[in-house]
């Protein structure tokens, strides 16, 4: 068993595993035990990576390849470069997190767990895929178990929010679909056979008129499930809805196949049709930075402020993605991961928050640093990570992706950045009123009652979130490095 | 009738000799031993559909008239599946309510004669062959539409079938007329050479196939699908959905890829025009159906508008896709109308509402029934996103790339439908739950089966690729 296939396996053996469970002690065990091991596989792949790639200078590693259906010429197709081990390692974090922080779900226990893994499953595929149809499938893997995650572990409008984001990141999928085929039909351009495999296409020139056919439409298809303007709505009542574990998982992991699969496949694989269609994209995700973080600041419950705030920080990586050059892009992976973790600590904090106050409207709290100081004081460092505080991660992601977008030549494009460096100072508003309003002052009502410290798993969870933002804040060269090698072969590709 | 004849039959001879068996037990068998016929159909067509797998040799029968090789082999093959997991899901209502009546064979030997009509219909070589297969298969199901004859819907169901068929069977003899008045002959063979392209041959090909677009339920020939089903048996419903229309399939298939390929460029339109219509009407009407039966129905209807994009092609890559995306159609909608066979058999519920908090009464029949949909809605790694994607991508290597898109758009609606069931079951909980009760061991045979369908027909890919190398035979 190669090193990459094990993201499949363990995670399915676990799910088999937990279907023998029968109380949420035992359910939650061999959830546990099953996401250790995954941190444990992520950890060991970063370390392999790093070793390998001081020797070998291919573009994937740890590659496996094997026939899946010959006449349409699908193959499972794995390997790495830095950027997908980057995000496994976050996938594997998250997960991991999540199930301390779920460590108290009575209800249905082990269909939880199942559906959380069977999740994870489908993005640690789509994160290792090099083949387009494999990518695909592992993409509707991952999405498909949020219906069940919201619809019956969800609060408020669930069925609704549940039902609103299927369908719309099922309806992106089917568009996705479409723009799949059109890359494969026109991957013989080269005098080759037709192929899904990405390292294969990429060799091929697609024809201009294809790109500029097919990029939109596999573009969007990514960057709904990255919240692109206006296709963002599913974003903020699905994480209202959803309980906590799977908000984090759903913002810090599920929303980075987007800008991942906009960058993998829409721009590697089309060039002429990223030229062609940036302007456009750059205007929609400009608005999406500054749309998101201005709804943020009128926003009072505390999920929907930070799923605002997440369409604006994802917006800023499909901005940095387009600005087309190696700074930009590095700047918007590192954003990726960097939100990943502070997104998903964020939703820990706040779903602690809730169950203590039995509120989530950040008018009705007060004075919560006297009560809950562990807590409190943690969603305030993820605040400062948040609004790009040097030391923190936050801050080496956007000064990466504002250097790399003033180096754009053309003024349209100066312009868009500086609107979308704007955005920066309003993140600070709404990340600052609600630190004042909730964490400061005097209790209110719902604050008097005696409330429970963080417990040790809650803990755990938060720490699991906190050391890599902080790690990335203070020693980013490394993590650079390797994302910086990655990108190479994109930029032989595409400037 | 020589050996070889008789092995070139050996299919609908084997299917007829089980047919007379179940009359002479009829005759024989005391009132105590009439449970009996159901295992015995069942043990009996277990055994048929076995011995359907063995080689068949290719060849000609009856100067013409009736023809068989590897692929019609494998559609026949197809379809005895299919009628198995029928039969099995049927055995428990057979044996509750038909058996104290003593209409238990009665049911499984008009089954049975129209499986052999449609067995004769793919066979057939000539259009004599044709219209008595067709007719062989649709009227014992009007018959078997009315078997619950106490109840009026039941009834209804079978008139409304018999007119609608005998309707459409008319029209499309009418086509055959005037296809044979332009090329003098009906057998296919020779037609396929002597067909051009004249106002006459276009006429005839479209009400040629009106007949067919009858028993696969495209759009407007759709109007009697969701009646009949709704009040007929679910054995019989869940038999139209897959087996009728899946012969009809794959007749058309072989005629259309065949005889009429020189009309190609006549066809496509009629199929595009077709597809976007089927898909919409019947994903639309889908959205708001309460009962089970209408609303599988009209879902059983927009699959067939997804079967056209792979028809519209005309080339071997839809000829794999088409069979594909038919079988793994036939178990995934197999298993969705298992489950509602088997509760409506245990407490006579259909209705949707009725499904509400089943996860918590009944996980195992739940998950098979979110199974059966999620394949049907073409999610992976189920085997229906298998056969959909396939047969998009056999549509867009024609360049039809707006018809898959919108065929994806069809596909988003027709999961808001498909998840508002999953909906009822999973995430909604009702006071009163239809409770907890244990499936007959046929019941639980029959869905197991589709189960394990659903899960290996798209991982495991040597079942397409034995599908495409067949496939290349048909031109």
């Amino acid at each position: 068993m190669d090193i990459l296939s094990l993201f499949i396996v363990v995670p399915l053996l676990t799910v088999l595993v937990l279907l023998t469970a029968r109380s949420l002690k035992q359910a939650r065990m061999i959830a546990l035990i099953g996401t250790l091991v995954q941190v444990a596989m992520s950890v060991n792949l970063l370390f392999a990576y790093l070793r390998e790639r001081a020797v070998s200078d291919e573009l994937m590693l740890f590659t496996r390849d094997l026939v899946w259906f010959r006449d349409f010429n699908i193959h499972y197709s794995v390997g790495v470069d830095g950027i997908s081990v980057a995000l496994l390692m976050l996938t594997a974090l998250v997960v991991l997190a999540g199930v301390f922080i779920s460590w108290k779900m009575e209800e249905l226990p082990k269909e939880f767990f199942i559906s959380l893994i069977v999740l994870s499953t489908g993005v640690y595929g789509f994160f290792i895929s090099l083949d387009l149809f494999l990518m695909f499938v592992f993409f509707e893997i991952a999405v498909i178990p949020m219906f069940l995650l919201i619809g019956i572990w969800g609060s408020g409008p669930r069925e609704y929010a549940a039902m609103k984001l299927t369908l719309m990141l099922m309806g992106a999928s089917a568009v996705l679909l479409v723009g799949i085929l059109g890359i494969y039909f026109n991957s013989g351009a080269g005098g080759g056979p037709l192929t899904f495999n990405i390292l294969e296409i990429a060799e091929v020139q697609i024809p201009v008129e294809a790109q500029k056919l097919f990029f939109p439409l596999t573009f969007i298809g990514f960057a709904v499930i990255g919240a692109l303007f206006p296709f963002h709505t599913w974003s903020p009542d699905g994480h209202a809805s959803a309980p906590t574990a799977v908000s984090m998982l759903h913002a810090g992991v599920l929303m980075k196949l987007g800008g991942y699969g906009v960058f993998r496949v829409a721009m590697y694989l089309m060039p002429e049709g990223t030229l062609h269609w940036s302007w456009f994209f750059i205007v929609l995700a400009t608005f999406g930075v500054i749309y998101g973080a201005f709804a943020a600041i009128r926003q009072t419950d505390l999920k929907y402020i930070n799923a605002y705030s997440s369409v604006s920080h994802l917006g800023l990586v499909l901005f940095a993605l387009l600005m087309l050059n190696k700074t930009a892009w590095n700047g918007a992976i590192i954003q990726s991961l960097s939100h990943g973790f502070m997104t998903a600590l964020f939703f820990a904090l706040i779903g602690m928050i809730y169950e203590r106050t039995h509120t989530r409207d950040v008018t009705k709290l007060g004075g919560l640093l006297k009560v809950i100081p562990f807590i409190s004081a943690t969603y305030v460092i993820a605040g400062l990570a948040s609004l790009g505080l040097p030391g923190f991660s936050g801050f080496v992601a956007e000064m990466n992706i504002f250097v790399g977008a003033f180096q754009h030549p053309e003024i349209p494009y100066r312009i868009a950045s500086i609107f979308a460096v704007s955005a920066i100072v309003v993140t600070a508003v709404y990340i600052l009123r609600v630190v004042g309003m909730m964490l400061m002052g005097p209790l209110k009502e719902n604050s008097i009652t005696p409330m429970e410290k963080a417990t040790w798993y809650e803990k755990t969870g938060i720490l699991l979130m906190l050391l890599p933002i902080i790690g990335i804040g203070v020693a980013p060269l490394w993590l650079s490095e390797m994302i910086l090698e990655s990108i190479q072969p994109f930029i032989q590709g595409v400037l | 009738m020589n050996m070889e004849t008789v092995l070139l039959l050996r299919q609908e001879i084997s299917i007829l000799i089980i047919a007379l068996l179940l009359l002479i037990f009829e005759i024989f068998a005391g009132d105590r031993q009439k449970e009996g016929v159901v295992s015995l159909t069942i043990i009996l067509f277990a055994l048929h559909t076995g011995i359907g797998f063995l080689d068949m040799k290719e060849g000609l029968l009856f100067g013409g008239m009736f023809r068989t090789n590897a692929l019609i082999h494998l559609f026949k093959n197809i379809l005895n599946i299919g009628v198995l997991i029928v039969l099995l899901q049927s055995a428990e209502w057979v044996k509750r309510e038909l058996v104290p009546q003593h209409r238990g064979s009665e049911f499984f030997i008009l089954l049975l004669s129209s499986l052999l009509g449609l067995q004769f219909l793919i066979s057939s070589g000539d259009f004599l062959m044709f219209y008595l297969g067709l007719e062989l298969s649709t009227l014992p199901l009007a018959a078997l539409s009315a078997f619950e004859m106490y109840r009026r819907r039941s009834s209804e169901a079978g008139i409304k079938l018999i007119l609608s068929s005998a309707l459409a069977s008319g029209i499309t003899l009418f086509g055959i007329s005037l296809m044979y008045a332009s090329t003098g002959t009906i057998y296919f063979a020779e037609m396929g050479t002597l067909i051009s392209e004249n106002n006459l041959t276009v006429m005839a090909l479209i009400l040629f196939f009106a007949g067919l677009g009858f028993k696969i339920s495209l759009v407007p020939f759709h109007f009697w699908t969701a009646d009949v089903y709704e009040g007929a048996p679910i054995g019989v419903a869940s038999y139209l959905s897959v087996i009728s229309k899946g012969a009809a399939v794959f007749i058309l298939m072989i005629f259309f890829f065949t005889v009429l390929k020189p009309l190609i460029h006549l066809w496509e339109n009629l199929f595009y025009l077709l597809a976007v219509l089927t898909m919409f009407l019947g994903n639309l009407f889908a959205l708001r159906q309460q009962n089970m039966k209408r609303f599988l129905a009209f879902s059983s209807i927009a699959q067939a508008g997804f079967i056209l994009l792979g028809l519209i092609t005309g080339t071997t890559l839809g000829v794999a896709t088409v069979i594909y995306f038919v079988l793994i159609y036939i178990f995934s909608n197999l298993a969705a109308f298992g489950v509602v066979q088997a509760i409506s058999t245990e407490t006579g519920k259909e209705n949707m509402r009725d499904y509400e908090g089943l996860y918590r009464t009944n996980p195992k029949l739940s998950l098979v029934m979110m199974l059966g949909l999620f394949s049907l809605a073409g999610i992976p790694p189920v085997a229906g996103f298998f056969g959909k994607f396939f047969l998009f991508t056999a549509a867009a290597s024609k360049g039809y790339y707006f018809l898959v898109f919108l065929a994806v758009v069809n596909v988003t609606i027709s999961l808001y439908y498909y998840l508002l069931v999953v909906r009822a079951m999973f995430l909604r909980k009702s006071d009163h739950p239809i409770p907890h009760f244990t499936n007959a061991l046929y019941m639980r045979i029959g869905l197991v089966i589709t189960v394990v369908g659903i899960l290996a027909l798209g991982l495991y890919s040597p079942i397409y690729d034995y599908i495409y190398a067949l496939s290349n035979t048909l031109n």
